[in-house]
């Protein structure tokens, strides 16, 4: 410390941050827990142990102090957030393998905190839904949750008590079902919307736990945690690709609201493109950042192979940051006239 | 109500002014000593006009500015200079600072006090110089010298700044509160010498009794006090001027040029001492909170021990760590034996519960806290992530000297990095880099002189190894012919005349090769340079004898084809050396034998495009003094040995160029004699050397010549026009 130093601080630390990222999951936890069932906390659970091991063996490896970097939470949050995108009753290796990944190869290869260009949960759910499609479309049927012990037995010995329907645990997601019945034909976007699995919004249940991601959401904005321009451009990117296309051809697309309720996109606009370790950081930056998240999600929804795209639109943009926050620097203070030298 | 402008970003810490806000200022009781460094302003430290041991009043002169951004140092009361010397200095560098010390006599016996009554009448430079005399600075920290900020004119507005953002300092707020009469006074001077349109006074609305104190005390003007929202740093000088007027000053421009200048408020109220009451500054009011008993404003002497300063606010246990100024911008004291400078508006005795250590720093996680808080909208985790990579180039281009270093950013973040620290240390690496630039430059430039001298002394050598070969290979010519006594005889010879003056200049130009191009078309302009030369007054005594003798010598040597190479590097070391004006009257006699060698050169016609070159090339000579005398030196011995081997029949034009420098020359009479003289000996020199019998026709010529220019100034004309007649052309 120089004695030139500010000498007083703010008491907040990257902890703090991280805590109340936890915190604001909390809502959105809750609910899918309701309409998921136990599955969900098991899998926050096994993703933490699995974060917080890889994070302490990879920092003891690097020569690095394990305390205050364990003590960050930063871990705990790629931890939860991968899990909670990862399928509810996938199997236990299934999110060990793409915790370790995230962990090792996506953040502390890079450096660590503060380090990795890609965000390391999407970095985990892109290699498990590469490498292990089949295991991640197997999610189970909301509002129709196993049993506790059942979902145990299944996420642990891939087994089933006897009477259970293995439907119960292996029906695909609105996203997957709509590509799916899309692909065979016979059917256009309306019919096949009106099938049980999609409820009255296009994603049964699972508008419910949108919407506990909204209030996290809400609340991490009004602690300044996060900005407003990611979140709602990546919406606007959304509504606005879906949009244009469902007004093209309502037969062939889904609505936006399909869109947003589906998949990952509320937990991605709050939690995902608002991470500053791998996002943009300036205000234009954020706005171009979010927005391409959101076109980019929907669009490899509709034409890409695989159901849901908030990893991928994510991942694609990480790449784009550099050079986005290269072009939109803001101007300084008395030079609002003149271009950047 | 004006409007005000809001600035981006800003913080609110805690505040923790009420501990010292809320009593009166206190006079404190003469200090046992004093420590008044020189160094009180930006600019140069002071320099001492008083000797240890001499008494001295209070108020006395005892040190004088040292240049522009520097001000005068006066003794805070009288008594004795004990001691002139490095004493501890308040400043974050910890070095120790020239500085006088004082012991106080008690008496406070004031020096009779001069003001500037008449300021209204005073011109600019008047006030400005009275300023200066008297000490001014900016009183709100940076002590900027006072008189250089009332240098513009025409102002439109002046903004007078009473924010006072920075938590614990109260300095202002009870100067505002209890001498808002004064620091009026203060605006009405400042606000008359830069003929300001309009004066806003903008205080924090934290300070409620200092805004209606100053209101009262504005009452009648045509000020306006502006009460403006806590945030910091509202009192920085830029956030400030854009709060009340909507005008933002970007680094490197000066706040004058958008029509506003910003003055802080115990500057105005010191401006006013000064100029209504000569009171020239000695002591400033100063915020001692912090882990203090008695948590106070005090007016204190310039050069208080800061220590001791502390104890009279009460100090429970020795002070740790004592910041000087506020908790954001201000410095740990590096030594509490320090005397109190102008810059010292606080002084906050660091305590465990409201300064507890920052916890170690983590990685910049990029959440944009810092650039949310920047008033200078910059990026400033960019700017860290430039500074630690030492990406220097990247930071400026980053705007990285846009940073006010408020420490708005570190307050905020999260990963506790002390990012104002990396922002000074870049910038300190990159203004030494400049220096190592400029440092870098200026031995280039050296050695590229240096280069050019050795290629010159290399050239020197050769022209001096030339002349020598054609002098053995005039000898050689001369030993050839037997010594019949005419000219007529000689008609038999010239084959092997001319063999060996080939031979010669086979030598002369092995040697002349290093020469560089630059070299040997200084060469020709050997003309000019001696034009030049001969113009030089001094330079007459000699140049009035050489030209003749040269010629005479041209006119008796017979018809051989000259050794030219050779020939030119003399000219070269000639052009040199009639440049540089201490030897030139030494240059400007070789020159001048060097065209007259010249003259005889009928093969080489002197390319005129080589002129500019040789211009440049003469310049660089002349830079080096000392060795262009020696060149003179030189030349003057390859010249007689030329002279006596060239033989071709001189040009007419280098015959005009010595007419030239011999009319010059014979202008001056008194030179004339000596020039008379020196011609003879040159003359049996010439004889001595020159194989052929000199015509006795051309002799007497020649005397006659010198005889003549000798006697009269015009007769000079004369004997040029008689040299020409003497050319057996």
């Amino acid at each position: 410390m120089t004695r030139h130093a500010t000498h007083i601080a703010k008491p907040a630390t990257v902890s703090t941050v991280m805590l109340k990222v936890l915190t604001a999951l909390l809502p959105g936890i809750a609910l899918s827990v309701y309409c998921n069932g136990i599955g969900v906390l098991l899998q926050l659970g096994l993703a933490t142990v699995t974060a917080v091991a890889a994070e302490a063996a990879m920092l003891r490896l690097r020569g690095v102090p394990l305390a205050p970097f364990l003590k960050d939470l930063s871990a705990v949050v790629t931890a939860w957030l991968l899990a909670l995108a990862m399928p509810p009753l996938g199997a236990w290796w299934l999110i060990v393998v793409a915790t370790l990944f995230a962990i090792v190869v996506a953040k502390q290869l890079y450096g660590g905190l503060g380090n990795n260009p890609f965000n390391p949960a999407m970095v985990g759910f892109a290699v498990a839904i590469i490498s292990f499609p089949a295991q991640m479309a197997a999610w189970g049927s909301p509002l129709l949750p196993l049993d506790a012990m059942a979902q145990l037995q299944w996420i642990f010995s891939h087994s089933l008590p006897a009477g259970a329907a293995l439907d119960a645990v292996s029906s695909a997601t609105p996203l997957d079902l709509l590509k799916t019945g899309l692909l065979q034909g016979g059917q256009d976007v309306p019919q096949l919307l009106t099938g049980t699995r999609f409820g009255q919004f296009g994603n049964a249940g699972g508008e419910w736990i949108a919407l506990g991601w909204l209030i996290g959401g809400l609340w991490l904005w009004q602690q300044k945690l996060i900005p407003w321009q990611t979140p709602l451009a990546m919406l606007a990117g959304v509504i606005g690709m879906a949009g244009a296309l469902w007004l093209a051809a309502p037969a062939q697309f889904a609505s936006p609201l399909f869109h947003l309720l589906n998949g990952a996109t509320l937990l991605a606009a709050v939690f995902i493109v608002t991470d500053p370790v791998s996002g943009s950081t300036t205000p234009r930056g954020r706005l171009i950042f979010g927005g391409l998240v959101g076109v980019l999600t929907v669009l490899i929804r509709v034409f890409g192979g695989f159901p849901d795209a908030v990893a991928f639109a994510v991942l694609i943009m990480n790449i784009a940051v550099p050079f986005i926050d290269q072009y939109t620097q803001p101007k300084v203070f008395g030079r609002k006239g003149a271009r950047r030298a | 109500m004006s409007r005000l402008y809001d600035f981006h970003g800003g913080i609110h810490p805690p505040e923790n002014k009420q501990q010292s806000n809320g009593t009166p200022i206190r006079q404190l009781p003469l200090p046992p000593l004093l420590h008044i460094a020189l160094a009180q302003s930006v600019g140069n430290a002071a320099l001492p006009c008083v000797q240890p041991g001499q008494q001295v009043l209070k108020g006395q002169l005892i040190a004088t500015p040292d240049g522009r951004l520097s001000v005068a140092v006066h003794a805070p009361t009288s008594g004795t200079v004990l001691a002139i010397g490095e004493h501890a200095f308040a400043h974050p560098s910890g070095l120790p600072a020239t500085t006088i010390t004082l012991q106080p006599d008690g008496r406070e016996h004031w020096q009779p006090r001069q003001n500037l009554p008449h300021w209204r009448e005073a011109a600019g430079s008047e006030l400005r110089d009275f300023l200066q005399q008297m000490g001014v600075v900016g009183l709100g920290g940076a002590v900027f010298p006072s008189h250089l900020k009332l240098a513009a004119g025409r102002l439109q507005t002046l903004v007078v700044n009473g924010a006072e953002c920075e938590p614990y300092i109260t300095c202002d707020d009870r100067l505002m509160q209890e001498r808002a009469v004064d620091i009026v006074a203060g605006i009405g001077i400042a606000a008359h010498a830069l003929q300001a349109g309009e004066v806003l006074i903008g205080i924090e609305d934290n300070k409620p009794l200092a805004i209606a104190a100053m209101q009262t005390a504005c009452h009648g003007s045509t000020f306006r006090v502006v009460a403006i929202p806590t945030k910091y740093p509202s009192g920085g000088a830029k956030q400030l001027i854009r709060i009340l007027t909507g005008k933002e000053v970007p680094h490197g421009v000066r706040a004058t040029e958008l029509g506003v200048q910003c003055l802080n408020v115990a500057t105005l109220y010191a401006i006013a001492r000064a100029v209504l009451h000569g009171e020239p500054l000695l002591s400033r009011i100063v915020t001692l909170t912090g882990a203090v008993t008695h948590a106070a404003n005090v007016e204190a002497l310039l050069g208080s021990p800061l220590d001791w300063l502390l104890a009279q606010a009460g100090l429970p246990a020795p002070a740790t760590e004592v910041i000087m100024g506020g908790p954001l911008m201000g410095f740990t004291v590096p030594d509490l034996a320090a005397g109190l400078s102008k810059a010292g508006n606080c002084l906050i005795v660091k305590n465990a519960a409201e300064f507890p250590p920052r916890p170690a720093a983590m990685p910049c996680i990029r959440c944009g806290d810092c650039a949310s808080a920047c008033p200078m909208e910059l990026q400033p985790m960019d700017l860290f992530w430039f500074a630690k990579a030492k990406n220097f180039g990247k930071a400026q281009e980053w705007q990285l000297f846009d940073c006010i270093e408020c420490g708005a950013c570190s307050y905020v973040c999260p990963s506790q990095i002390p990012l104002v620290d990396y922002y000074r240390f870049a910038k300190s690496e990159i203004w030494a880099a400049e220096r190592d630039k400029k440092a870098a430059d200026l031995a280039r430039r050296r050695h590229e002189f240096r280069q050019f001298r050795i290629e010159r002394e290399k050239s020197e050598k050769a022209e001096r190894l030339a002349a020598r070969a054609a002098e053995q290979a005039a000898k050689l010519a001369a030993s050839q012919p037997p010594a019949s006594a005419t000219l007529v005889a000689s008609d038999d010879d010239p084959k092997k005349a001319i063999i060996a003056a080939a031979m010669a200049r086979a030598a002369a130009q092995q040697e002349a090769k290093p020469l560089s191009e630059s070299h040997i078309q200084a060469l020709d302009d050997a003309k000019q340079a001696a034009i030049k030369a001969a113009m030089e007054r001094a330079a007459a005594r000699k140049a009035a004898a050489q030209p003749a003798a040269g010629a005479a010598a041209d006119s008796r040597v017979a018809a051989n084809p000259p050794p030219a190479s050779g020939m030119d590097d003399a000219k070269q070391a000639a052009v040199e050396a009639a440049l540089e004006r201490s030897a030139a009257r030494k240059a400007a006699a070789q020159p001048v034998a060097g065209a007259a060698a010249d003259s005889s050169v009928a093969a080489n016609p002197p390319p005129a495009s080589g002129m500019d070159d040789a211009k440049q090339a003469a310049i660089k000579a002349a830079m080096e003094r000392a060795a262009a005398r020696k060149a003179a030196a030189q030349q003057a011995n390859s010249e007689t040995a030329a002279n006596s081997v060239s033989a071709s029949p001189p040009l007419a034009s280098g015959m005009d160029d010595v007419k030239q420098a011999a009319v010059k020359a014979a202008m001056e009479r008194a030179a004339a004699h000596k020039a008379a003289a020196q011609q003879a000996n040159n003359e049996t020199a010439a004889n001595s050397v020159a194989a052929s019998p000199p015509l006795a026709s051309g002799m007497d010529d020649a005397k006659q010549a010198a005889i003549k220019a000798a006697m009269e100034r015009s007769a000079a004309r004369k004997a040029a026009a008689q040299q020409d007649q003497q050319d057996p052309t």
